[in-house]
């Protein structure tokens, strides 16, 4: 029996469901799948400049899962852009770092601390929010 | 209630600061009163840690709210412990006196 895997802790979630091709000539190549993990690895290593090791520490794996998780992430993206195929965020094995909360009506993103007391959208006070680790 | 608008400058005509740690200035808004005033970020060109330095300050004034474009990861994590809410706005196109107006 293969080893669990552990969870793998992303501070804030990818802000889109997808990304898609145009102008292409084919009709549908498909879609390629990046979990969060794999988000969060390009973001840490390329985004953020930070090492792997300091990477690896922020998402709670070792220096070397980190890099797996990070190549199979540019893998994915340069098969994507060979290939003109979407991109589509699934939740992978992702640990949601803290509960974030995005409106519906303003798409605002916040957090609702333990002591606040109302569970409305800081913004706009719509009560159509929802849990972003559940998208 | 205070509340914290991270901004580009002094003025309320002044863009929105997508950063946290490294915005130039922070409105903040005293929600029973009405009033706004500006403080400068003296951690704004910091080498490191200015993120966590301006949860100290945020602290200091007594703010229960942050409205900001991006957090770092340091800066959750003190916000949170703090008991601080934590607003995220994607549209750096806001001045501090629209987003005032959007939650009054």
């Amino acid at each position: 029996m293969p080893r669990r895997r552990r969870l793998r802790r992303v501070v804030t979630p990818p802000g889109f469901k997808g990304y898609k091709p145009y102008g292409s000539n084919r009709e549908s190549a498909g879609y390629i799948e990046l979990l969060y993990e794999e988000y969060e690895s390009l973001k840490l290593a390329d985004y953020d400049l930070m090492n792997h090791l300091e990477a690896s520490k922020l998402m709670g794996v070792s220096r070397a899962t980190f890099a797996r998780i990070y190549e199979s992430a540019r893998r994915k993206i340069a098969k994507a852009l060979v290939e003109s195929k979407e991109i589509r965020s699934v939740y992978g094995n992702a640990l949601m770092d803290k509960n974030w909360y995005v409106c519906d009506e303003c798409f605002v993103r916040f957090t609702i601390p333990p002591r606040h007391r109302h569970r409305h959208c800081p913004m706009c006070r719509s009560e159509r929010i929802e849990l972003v680790n559940q998208l | 209630m205070k509340t914290v608008i991270t901004a580009t400058g002094n003025e309320l005509s002044s863009l929105f600061d997508k950063r946290f740690g490294r915005a130039g200035w922070f409105c903040v808004l005293d929600s029973e009163t009405g009033k706004t005033q500006f403080h400068k970020n003296e951690n704004k060109d910091a080498q490191g840690g200015a993120g966590t330095k301006t949860v100290e300050y945020m602290v200091e004034l007594g703010v229960t709210k942050v409205i900001s474009g991006d957090f770092g990861p340091k800066a959750k994590d003190l916000l949170d412990k703090f008991n601080i809410q934590m607003v995220i706005i994607q549209d750096d196109e806001l001045s501090i006196d629209d987003i005032i107006r959007k939650i009054k």
